[in-house]
Protein backbone atom coordinates (compact mmCIF):
# COMPACT_ATOMS: atom_id res chain seq x y z
CA UNK A 1 0.00 0.00 0.00
CA UNK A 2 3.28 2.41 -0.08
CA UNK A 3 2.16 4.11 -3.26
CA UNK A 4 -1.41 5.25 -1.39
CA UNK A 5 0.74 6.27 1.60
CA UNK A 6 3.11 8.28 -0.30
CA UNK A 7 0.65 10.34 -2.12
CA UNK A 8 -1.37 11.13 0.82
CA UNK A 9 1.28 11.58 3.61
CA UNK A 10 2.43 14.75 2.26
CA UNK A 11 -1.06 16.11 2.32
CA UNK A 12 -1.20 15.00 6.15
CA UNK A 13 1.96 16.60 7.23
CA UNK A 14 0.92 19.72 6.03
CA UNK A 15 -2.35 19.67 7.48
CA UNK A 16 -0.78 18.56 10.85
CA UNK A 17 1.31 21.48 10.55
CA UNK A 18 -1.03 23.80 9.76
CA UNK A 19 -3.33 22.83 12.94
CA UNK A 20 -0.16 23.18 14.47
CA UNK A 21 0.32 26.76 13.80
CA UNK A 22 -3.10 27.97 14.42
CA UNK A 23 -2.71 26.21 18.10
CA UNK A 24 0.31 28.93 18.15
CA UNK A 25 -1.51 31.97 16.68
CA UNK A 26 -4.39 31.05 18.73
CA UNK A 27 -1.99 30.90 22.22
CA UNK A 28 -0.54 34.24 20.93
CA UNK A 29 -3.82 36.03 20.17
CA UNK A 30 -4.59 34.27 24.18
CA UNK A 31 -2.01 35.96 25.53
CA UNK A 32 -2.10 39.74 23.69
CA UNK A 33 -2.23 41.21 27.25
CA UNK A 34 0.00 39.23 28.90
CA UNK A 35 3.29 41.31 30.13
CA UNK A 36 6.25 39.66 28.76
CA UNK A 37 4.81 37.06 27.03
CA UNK A 38 6.95 36.45 23.23
CA UNK A 39 4.60 35.60 19.82
CA UNK A 40 5.49 32.06 18.50
CA UNK A 41 5.16 30.69 15.13
CA UNK A 42 5.50 27.58 12.98
CA UNK A 43 7.58 28.44 9.55
CA UNK A 44 5.41 26.50 7.13
CA UNK A 45 7.97 26.55 4.94
CA UNK A 46 11.10 25.68 6.63
CA UNK A 47 9.22 22.42 7.98
CA UNK A 48 7.84 21.01 4.87
CA UNK A 49 10.91 21.50 2.90
CA UNK A 50 12.61 19.37 5.75
CA UNK A 51 10.09 16.79 5.87
CA UNK A 52 10.35 16.70 1.74
CA UNK A 53 14.21 16.62 1.84
CA UNK A 54 14.19 13.59 4.75
CA UNK A 55 14.42 10.21 3.52
CA UNK A 56 12.09 9.49 7.01
CA UNK A 57 13.72 9.41 10.60
CA UNK A 58 16.82 7.60 10.92
CA UNK A 59 15.47 4.28 11.81
CA UNK A 60 15.85 1.09 10.19
CA UNK A 61 13.71 -1.65 9.06
CA UNK A 62 15.23 -4.79 10.15
CA UNK A 63 11.78 -7.18 10.20
CA UNK A 64 9.40 -8.09 7.39
CA UNK A 65 6.77 -7.04 9.79
CA UNK A 66 8.32 -3.46 10.34
CA UNK A 67 5.82 -0.82 8.85
CA UNK A 68 7.22 3.08 7.62
CA UNK A 69 6.93 5.72 9.90
CA UNK A 70 4.56 8.60 8.55
CA UNK A 71 4.92 11.89 8.66
CA UNK A 72 3.13 13.52 11.57
CA UNK A 73 6.48 14.09 13.45
CA UNK A 74 7.83 17.53 15.51
CA UNK A 75 8.55 20.99 14.29
CA UNK A 76 10.18 24.01 15.94
CA UNK A 77 8.70 26.86 17.15
CA UNK A 78 10.40 30.18 16.58
CA UNK A 79 9.66 33.77 17.90
CA UNK A 80 8.43 36.48 16.09
CA UNK A 81 10.36 39.26 15.54
CA UNK A 82 7.84 42.20 16.45
CA UNK A 83 7.50 45.29 14.79
CA UNK A 84 6.83 47.68 17.17
CA UNK A 85 8.35 47.82 20.61
CA UNK A 86 5.96 47.26 23.65
CA UNK A 87 6.78 48.51 26.96
CA UNK A 88 5.81 45.71 28.88
CA UNK A 89 7.65 43.07 26.96
CA UNK A 90 4.90 41.13 24.93
CA UNK A 91 5.80 40.93 21.18
CA UNK A 92 2.33 39.79 20.17
CA UNK A 93 0.72 42.09 17.29
CA UNK A 94 -3.27 41.65 17.29
CA UNK A 95 -3.42 42.78 13.53
CA UNK A 96 -0.55 40.61 12.72
CA UNK A 97 -1.43 37.56 14.63
CA UNK A 98 -5.02 37.70 12.79
CA UNK A 99 -4.17 37.77 9.38
CA UNK A 100 -1.36 34.84 9.96
CA UNK A 101 -4.31 32.92 11.49
CA UNK A 102 -6.94 33.84 8.52
CA UNK A 103 -4.05 33.15 6.37
CA UNK A 104 -3.72 29.40 7.86
CA UNK A 105 -7.20 28.53 8.29
CA UNK A 106 -7.39 29.53 4.07
CA UNK A 107 -4.29 27.29 3.18
CA UNK A 108 -5.55 24.89 5.63
CA UNK A 109 -9.19 24.74 3.58
CA UNK A 110 -7.08 24.35 0.30
CA UNK A 111 -5.41 21.46 2.02
CA UNK A 112 -8.14 19.52 2.62
CA UNK A 113 -9.74 20.60 -0.22
CA UNK A 114 -6.33 18.91 -2.47
CA UNK A 115 -6.42 15.64 0.01
CA UNK A 116 -10.46 15.59 -0.81
CA UNK A 117 -9.90 15.57 -4.17
CA UNK A 118 -7.04 13.02 -3.98
CA UNK A 119 -8.73 10.41 -1.81
CA UNK A 120 -11.94 10.94 -4.56
CA UNK A 121 -9.26 9.68 -7.17
CA UNK A 122 -8.11 7.19 -5.52
CA UNK A 123 -11.49 5.34 -4.73
CA UNK A 124 -12.50 6.01 -7.85
CA UNK A 125 -9.39 4.07 -9.55
CA UNK A 126 -10.09 1.36 -6.81
CA UNK A 127 -13.66 0.95 -7.76
CA UNK A 128 -12.51 1.02 -11.29
CA UNK A 129 -16.35 2.01 -13.13
CA UNK B 1 -5.17 17.12 17.07
CA UNK B 2 -3.81 21.01 17.46
CA UNK B 3 -7.17 22.59 16.25
CA UNK B 4 -8.72 21.22 19.31
CA UNK B 5 -6.20 22.59 21.58
CA UNK B 6 -7.70 26.23 20.32
CA UNK B 7 -10.81 25.65 21.67
CA UNK B 8 -8.77 25.31 25.49
CA UNK B 9 -6.52 28.23 24.42
CA UNK B 10 -9.44 30.79 23.54
CA UNK B 11 -11.31 29.72 26.72
CA UNK B 12 -8.68 30.58 28.81
CA UNK B 13 -8.60 33.88 27.42
CA UNK B 14 -12.71 34.41 27.56
CA UNK B 15 -12.11 33.85 31.41
CA UNK B 16 -9.32 35.89 31.72
CA UNK B 17 -11.02 38.81 29.96
CA UNK B 18 -14.36 38.83 31.21
CA UNK B 19 -12.58 38.89 34.65
CA UNK B 20 -11.16 41.63 33.58
CA UNK B 21 -14.05 43.16 32.18
CA UNK B 22 -15.62 42.37 35.98
CA UNK B 23 -13.09 44.65 37.65
CA UNK B 24 -13.01 47.03 35.30
CA UNK B 25 -16.76 47.37 36.11
CA UNK B 26 -16.78 47.07 39.79
CA UNK B 27 -13.54 49.64 39.88
CA UNK B 28 -16.60 51.91 37.51
CA UNK B 29 -19.17 51.16 40.52
CA UNK B 30 -17.05 52.33 43.15
CA UNK B 31 -15.77 55.38 41.70
CA UNK B 32 -17.95 57.83 43.68
CA UNK B 33 -17.66 55.86 47.10
CA UNK B 34 -16.60 58.65 49.51
CA UNK B 35 -15.21 57.56 52.70
CA UNK B 36 -14.37 59.26 56.21
CA UNK B 37 -10.59 58.11 56.42
CA UNK B 38 -7.92 57.26 53.39
CA UNK B 39 -7.24 53.63 54.32
CA UNK B 40 -11.55 52.85 54.06
CA UNK B 41 -11.37 54.07 50.60
CA UNK B 42 -12.13 51.69 47.45
CA UNK B 43 -8.57 51.25 45.85
CA UNK B 44 -9.20 49.89 42.08
CA UNK B 45 -8.47 46.43 41.41
CA UNK B 46 -6.65 45.03 37.99
CA UNK B 47 -5.72 41.37 37.02
CA UNK B 48 -2.57 40.48 36.55
CA UNK B 49 -2.22 38.11 33.66
CA UNK B 50 -0.02 35.07 32.84
CA UNK B 51 1.33 32.83 30.10
CA UNK B 52 -0.38 29.06 31.03
CA UNK B 53 2.85 26.77 30.12
CA UNK B 54 2.55 23.04 29.32
CA UNK B 55 5.73 21.47 30.68
CA UNK B 56 4.99 18.24 29.67
CA UNK B 57 5.51 19.77 25.82
CA UNK B 58 8.73 19.93 24.54
CA UNK B 59 9.52 23.71 23.41
CA UNK B 60 8.03 24.77 26.26
CA UNK B 61 4.38 25.95 24.26
CA UNK B 62 2.19 28.09 25.79
CA UNK B 63 -1.26 27.00 26.66
CA UNK B 64 -3.11 29.93 27.06
CA UNK B 65 -3.72 32.66 29.72
CA UNK B 66 -4.39 32.50 33.08
CA UNK B 67 -4.91 35.01 35.83
CA UNK B 68 -2.23 35.24 38.52
CA UNK B 69 -3.43 37.43 41.11
CA UNK B 70 -5.24 40.34 41.62
CA UNK B 71 -3.34 43.84 41.29
CA UNK B 72 -4.79 46.98 43.86
CA UNK B 73 -3.77 50.33 42.54
CA UNK B 74 -2.66 51.60 46.48
CA UNK B 75 -1.76 54.90 45.35
CA UNK B 76 -3.29 57.87 48.27
CA UNK B 77 -6.92 58.53 47.45
CA UNK B 78 -7.86 61.78 46.23
CA UNK B 79 -9.07 64.23 48.98
CA UNK B 80 -11.90 66.44 48.82
CA UNK B 81 -12.59 69.22 51.09
CA UNK B 82 -16.15 69.09 51.47
CA UNK B 83 -17.41 69.99 55.01
CA UNK B 84 -21.21 69.56 54.31
CA UNK B 85 -20.55 65.60 52.87
CA UNK B 86 -21.92 63.34 55.39
CA UNK B 87 -19.06 61.07 55.10
CA UNK B 88 -16.58 64.11 56.27
CA UNK B 89 -13.99 63.60 58.99
CA UNK B 90 -13.26 66.20 61.80
CA UNK B 91 -11.39 68.60 59.28
CA UNK B 92 -14.14 68.34 56.40
CA UNK B 93 -12.50 66.51 54.18
CA UNK B 94 -13.80 63.28 52.40
CA UNK B 95 -11.60 60.90 50.61
CA UNK B 96 -12.40 59.41 46.91
CA UNK B 97 -11.22 56.74 45.08
CA UNK B 98 -8.27 56.82 43.15
CA UNK B 99 -10.26 55.79 40.18
CA UNK B 100 -9.83 57.04 36.40
CA UNK B 101 -12.70 56.79 34.72
CA UNK B 102 -11.22 57.37 31.46
CA UNK B 103 -8.46 55.07 31.71
CA UNK B 104 -11.30 52.13 32.58
CA UNK B 105 -13.20 52.89 29.66
CA UNK B 106 -9.95 52.34 27.39
CA UNK B 107 -9.31 49.27 29.19
CA UNK B 108 -12.39 47.97 29.01
CA UNK B 109 -12.61 48.63 24.73
CA UNK B 110 -9.32 47.11 25.13
CA UNK B 111 -11.01 43.53 26.88
CA UNK B 112 -13.93 43.67 25.38
CA UNK B 113 -11.60 43.54 21.16
CA UNK B 114 -9.75 40.76 23.13
CA UNK B 115 -12.84 38.68 23.94
CA UNK B 116 -14.20 39.11 20.39
CA UNK B 117 -10.89 38.64 18.57
CA UNK B 118 -10.58 35.04 20.66
CA UNK B 119 -14.09 34.21 19.72
CA UNK B 120 -13.43 34.83 16.14
CA UNK B 121 -10.50 32.29 15.96
CA UNK B 122 -12.45 29.96 18.10
CA UNK B 123 -15.43 30.42 15.38
CA UNK B 124 -12.86 29.90 12.15
CA UNK B 125 -11.05 26.72 14.23
CA UNK B 126 -14.74 25.30 14.34
CA UNK B 127 -15.32 26.03 10.58
CA UNK B 128 -11.88 24.02 9.87
CA UNK B 129 -12.57 21.02 12.41
CA UNK B 130 -16.19 20.67 10.76
CA UNK B 131 -14.62 20.78 7.34
CA UNK B 132 -11.86 18.18 8.25
CA UNK B 133 -15.03 16.25 9.76
CA UNK B 134 -16.18 15.85 6.44
CA UNK B 135 -13.01 14.78 4.44
CA UNK B 136 -13.22 12.18 1.36
CA UNK B 137 -17.34 12.51 1.37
Amino acid sequence: MNWIDNSIDSHARLLALRSARSEAISSNIANSATPGYQARDVDIGREFSSYLNQSGPNIQKTQPGHMEISGAGSFDLMYRIPQKVSENGNTVEPETELSAFTENAIHYQAGLQFLSSKINGLRLALKGE
Amino acid sequence: MSLMNVFGINHSALVAQSTRINLIAENLANADVAASTPEEVYKPKYPVFSTLMDASAADNQARGVTIEGIATDDRAPRNEFNPGHAMADENGFIYMPNVNPVQEMANMMGASRAYQTNIELMNSAKNLLMRTLTLGQ
